[in-house]
């Protein structure tokens, strides 16, 4: 699998990440050689195999109905860029 | 005997009998770190303070008769545990001002088992290396050879271990950042069953290959702090809800009649020779104690390091996605807009392998891609399992070499990103099947530490535990020291 | 532009907020009106290291609905993530449920204008979680996020593209806010967001087979904002279409002040959601003795209902529809009924008597001022003779003003039907005799006089004779 400049442009724009020229450049060589490694897979058959995502097939144990969690505002934020009032700031979302 | 070349059990004994107290032997390893750190780089942030008082609190607690079983066993964790109050990196700058606001459940297992921690240790940025060359906070030395990698990503942890400036530390193994930084500082590592540690508070890299394990100087201190750290936990729904063995209680057991696997394809092509000859020696010991090998296959592994580039990275990619600086981490400066803010703060705050992971596992989940990609490397995983559960069928564990080579000079990699991951060949296939996998030191080449790797079946740490602590009750690998830590200098040998 | 050359498709995905204590992956409240943030917990702000654990009330809620359907409930369901930033989704993705749905299936009947009815499919319904609020007017150039909402329980419910007029699809949406707030599946408190629906709309011309171009008009809140959401996409489809343009597939924001849906700009470009099942949650397996618990423990349906009350009380279809339409005055009839032993009787005066009056002082059944025993109670007297229905009324009307007890208030009023003949017979002997014309006329063949001896006695009894009994007994001594 060769990896283009148009490639990586799209999959930048979706993981959010700058990517200038030179990284680009970078991004081409790298990604190409992965996904050249990736490919061997294509060699081994796995017709009608069920894929899988949990290594134990296990089943999901469900939680009670009950407020546990209480109001730790003050402390969550202090972890936080920007906040005022008590909400996270951010730069204007136009809709 | 130094202080900081005891096992375990032994400080425990010397506590209750007052031979010195938790103070002395905390002291006494951040003394060790304060001399090394600044050499070996193997700790990002240590607590001096913290650390000190909790000692003081360890030896009231054991004047007064209540004090927990571990009270007192100075530890370091590697820094993807979530720790309150102390910051928690995962090598990564994104994190670098990061304070959670909870403990790791491991952490607070073994706090309340009495143990104290050091700080937090030096690591590949969100667990994305071999090496350790990938953190924010620079590379970690191995040890034993100046310029030489630890491994990774839990180098810090092995070389903070090997270098006695802690007795234990915790790591994290997605594609075998436990065993391979274990095999190349020559100490003990174990995952265990993918869900017997429970990953609350543990930083995600890949979630369904993620596990948490001790990393030790002996397979006995390994099963000590393996008992604490498992068990079901309600807060990690994929935790295994089963009784946790106890450990400790089998080491003992007699290797008579065990049966042991060695997969062929892991031996000859790619294998440094040191490493072949050193499992030979180490098969003749596990005959001589009564253990039969024989030869098992593993086809579909050729597949695990494909398979493992495609899953790690996809789910990486979402893991990775709430780095956004909005509710913490780091934020660029003055963004001109949300798209900016977003996209500069990720850029500079991830380093170059976290964002080339990134890249790859969006491109591998994108529209038009997941079947060949995710879903097909889902299935060979399946057929992973399917071999081992084979496998498992004629014998009791499996064994082979940890790694493909000792370690290598910083630097000397970097510009192979294929052969850097090829350095996790023989690890990933345990991680992919979620199967319980140890290393242990088994010799040196050139200096350098060897691992074998032992692999069992499905919720069977205790084999893995006994064969590897047997092997420890004959041999002398684990107690060996780098020189330049140790006040005595045990001279690393070839011969056992 | 004419609406009379095109047919119009309607698909409807409502987000219903599930009734429940705490979020679907997290132990924080769902509680409404909390300050801002409050309520968002480390799983909910998508801490570093924090894992979601699934709800189980979410499951038994989805069941519920997907039974109150007819649907088909997935033994096993998988939750997936779906990728994409915005600042309201914290972990950069949001675990939804797309191959693996819990409910998939099931219809509706919607009634329409003229007593028309017509079934709408169901496509899916799947548990999701709701993304937190973004705030744009309160802080200068900056936006405030409240992640209080963030992880609150969501069922999306998807129809099939099967309704052809905003008449149908305000018809299906009312319908299901009713479904969903009658089987306790959601508070349906739709000023506070707990039923929210995107109306996904096109237009084709009237002999075309495939559906047209569609666009998602996104989040409107209100039955009217939808129908006039759907209303104005139909019209700006249309003449589109009819000057040759093309309709773009896309999403849409309903702006309520100026009327009219515009494309929504932070999502402009196609995005790709990258699903994948959730890692950090297994597969959920239910069992038949899962669903069989949550079936028994359901309110009964309203068709299942009225139709019960037609073959169990022998009601008419009108009577047994209107009793079942609400479980608070089903209910009161079915106790009414055990009470009185007549449920015709019963249905009628809780018809004629009771809601007359509830309507007439807009009161719900549950504010009546008669309880349901009393009501019993009093019908039971007119059942077994007790009291003539007229007194009956009387009754009712004094325990309407707030009188406590039938029983009472008739013994204090004596107000007891007079049926004991011993007692009757020298009253009727006394009239018979102070009316010798009208006894001769009577039986000289003018049958119609009975009614004078009845009222005759019925007054000197201030209506408390039992009107059978005096019918009886004068048959006697009229006919020797
Ligand atoms: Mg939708
Ligand atoms: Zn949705």
């Amino acid at each position: 699998m060769i990896v283009d400049k148009d490639v990586v442009k799209d999959i930048a724009a979706l993981a959010l990440l700058e990517i200038t020229p030179e990284i680009a450049e970078e991004y081409i060589t790298s990604m190409s050689q992965i996904l050249t490694l990736v490919e061997q897979m294509q060699s081994i058959n796995t017709d009608g195999v069920e894929p899988m995502s949990n290594p134990l097939d296990g089943i999901q144990k469900l939680r009670l109905d009950q407020v546990t969690e209480g109001d730790q505002r003050v402390y969550f934020q202090e972890n936080a860029p920007s906040t005022s009032e008590g909400f996270y700031l951010v730069p204007r979302v136009i809709e | 005997m130094s202080l900081h070349e005891k096992s375990i059990a032994e400080i425990v004994a010397a506590l209750d009998s007052k031979k010195f107290s938790c103070r002395e032997l905390v002291s006494h390893h951040l003394d060790r770190i304060t001399e090394a750190n600044g050499y070996l780089n193997a700790y990002i942030t240590v607590d001096r303070e913290k650390a000190l008082t909790q000692a003081d609190a360890m030896d009231k607690a054991r004047a007064s008769g209540n004090a927990p079983i571990l009270a007192g066993i100075p530890i370091a964790h590697k820094d993807i545990f979530c720790t309150k109050d102390i910051k928690t990196s995962a090598g990564s700058r994104m994190l670098d001002n990061f304070i959670a606001p909870y403990d790791a459940t491991i952490v607070s297992k073994l706090k309340a088992a009495g143990t104290i921690s050091l700080g937090k240790t030096n690591m590949d940025e969100f667990a994305m290396g071999s090496s350790n060359e990938n953190s924010y906070y620079g590379p970690v030395t191995n040890p034993w050879r100046k310029d030489y990698i630890p491994g990774g990503s839990s180098g810090g942890s092995a070389a903070a271990v090997a270098a006695r400036l802690c007795v234990a530390a915790t790591g994290t193994d997605t594609g075998g950042s436990i065993r391979q930084p274990a095999a190349m500082c020559g100490i003990t590592g174990i995952k265990p069953t993918y869900g017997r540690i429970s990953r609350w508070g543990m930083i995600a890299y890949a979630s369904s290959l993620d596990q948490a394990g001790p990393l030790t100087r002996s397979a006995e201190d390994a099963a000590i702090l393996l008992e604490v750290m498992s068990g079901f936990d309600p807060k990690d729904s994929t935790s295994l809800n089963r009784q946790v063995p106890l450990f400790t209680q089998s080491l003992n057991n007699s290797l008579k009649g065990l049966k042991i696997g060695f997969c062929k394809e892991h031996f000859g092509k790619g294998l440094s020779s040191d490493i072949e000859n050193a499992i030979d020696i180490a098969i003749k010991q596990f005959e001589s104690a009564g253990a039969s090998i024989q030869e098992i296959e593993l086809p579909s592994s050729k597949f695990a390091i494909p398979a493992y580039y495609v899953i790690a990275p996809a789910e990486a990619s979402a893991n990775l996605s709430r780095y956004d600086g909005v509710r913490f981490g780091h934020r660029c400066e003055n963004p001109v807009d949300l798209a900016d803010m977003y996209r500069r703060s990720r850029s500079e705050g991830f380093g170059k392998e976290v964002k080339q992971r990134i890249m790859v596992g969006s491109f591998a989940l994108s529209a038009g891609y997941y079947d060949a990609y995710y879903r097909k490397a889902q299935q060979i995983r399946r057929l992973i399992k399917n071999d081992f559960l084979a496998a498992f069928e004629s014998v009791d564990l499996i064994i082979g070499p940890t790694t493909p080579s000792t370690a290598f000079k910083i630097g000397e990699k970097s510009d192979d990103q294929i052969e850097m991951y090829l350095q996790d060949i023989y690890t990933i296939t345990s991680n992919l099947a979620g199967l319980p996998a140890a290393s242990i030191p088994i010799g040196f080449s050139k200096g350098l530490p060897i691992g074998l790797q032992i692999i069992g079946n499905y919720y069977d740490e205790a084999s893995i535990l006994n064969l590897a602590h047997q092997y420890q009750q004959e041999t002398n690998w684990h107690k060996m020291s780098p020189t330049a830590f140790s006040l005595e200098g045990i001279q690393p040998s070839i011969k056992p | 532009m004419s609406r009379s050359d095109w047919q119009v498709d309607i698909g409807l995905e409502l987000h219903v907020q599930l009734l429940t204590n705490s979020k679907i992956f997290s132990g924080a409240s769902t509680q409404f009106g909390a300050s801002p943030n409050s309520q968002a917990c480390a799983v909910d702000l998508g801490l570093p290291g924090v894992l979601p654990v699934v709800n189980e009330a979410v499951y038994e809620k989805a069941v519920t609905f997907g039974l109150g359907i007819g649907a088909i409930i997935n033994k096993r369901s998988v939750f997936d993530r779906k990728n994409y930033f915005y600042p309201d989704s914290p972990k950069g993705y949001q675990i939804t449920q797309l191959n693996y749905p819990i409910v998939e299936g099931g219809k509706i009947e919607i009634s329409l204008k003229k007593g028309k009815t017509k079934i709408v499919n169901v496509t899916r319904a799947h548990l999701e979680e709701d993304a937190g609020k973004s705030i744009h007017d309160q802080f200068h150039g900056q936006t405030g996020i409240d992640l209080n909402r963030a992880g609150t329980p969501l069922l999306e419910i998807v129809s099939e593209p099967e309704m052809k007029s905003s008449e149908e699809a305000v018809a299906y949406a009312k319908y299901m806010h009713q479904l969903v707030t009658y089987l306790g599946v959601s508070d349906g408190e739709m000023s506070q967001g707990s039923l929210r629906c995107d109306a996904n709309v096109s237009v084709r011309r009237l002999d075309d087979e495939t559906l047209g171009i569609r666009t998602e008009t996104k989040n409107l809140n209100s039955f009217r904002f939808l129908e006039r959401a759907i209303e104005f996409e139909i019209d700006r489809q249309i003449t589109a279409l009819e000057s040759g343009e093309s309709i773009q597939q896309e999403t849409r924001l309903y702006d309520s002040i100026r009327d009219e849906t515009r494309p929504m700009r932070s999502k402009e470009t196609a995005t790709d959601y990258r699903y994948f099942p959730e890692p950090d949650l297994l597969p959920v397996e239910i069992d038949d003795e899962y669903i069989d618990i949550i079936r028994k423990q359901m309110p009964e349906l309203t068709e299942h209902k009225s139709e019960r009350f037609m073959v169990e009380y022998d009601l008419n279809n009108a009577d047994a529809k209107l009793l079942a339409s609400d479980t608070a005055l089903a209910d009161y009839f079915e106790e009414v009924t055990g009470i009185s032993g007549d449920s015709k009787l019963s249905a009628n005066w809780i018809r004629v008597e009771l809601m007359a009056r509830l309507n007439r002082d807009s009161i719900s059944i549950k504010g009546s001022p008669i309880p349901a025993t009393e009501t019993g109670y009093l019908i039971s007297l007119i059942k077994n003779q007790s009291i003539s229905g007229k007194i009956a009324k009387t009754v009712f009307e004094a325990l309407w003003q707030g009188e406590s007890s039938a029983q009472k208030y008739i013994e204090d009023n004596n107000l007891t039907q007079v049926s004991d003949s011993k007692e009757l017979e020298p009253l009727i002997d006394s009239i018979l005799a102070n009316n010798p014309k009208q006894v001769e006329q009577y039986r000289a063949g003018k049958t119609k006089l009975m009614g004078f001896f009845v009222g005759q006695i019925m007054k000197e009894t201030k209506g408390k004779a039992n009107p059978q009994q005096v019918n009886e007994l004068l048959n006697q001594k009229l006919n020797l």
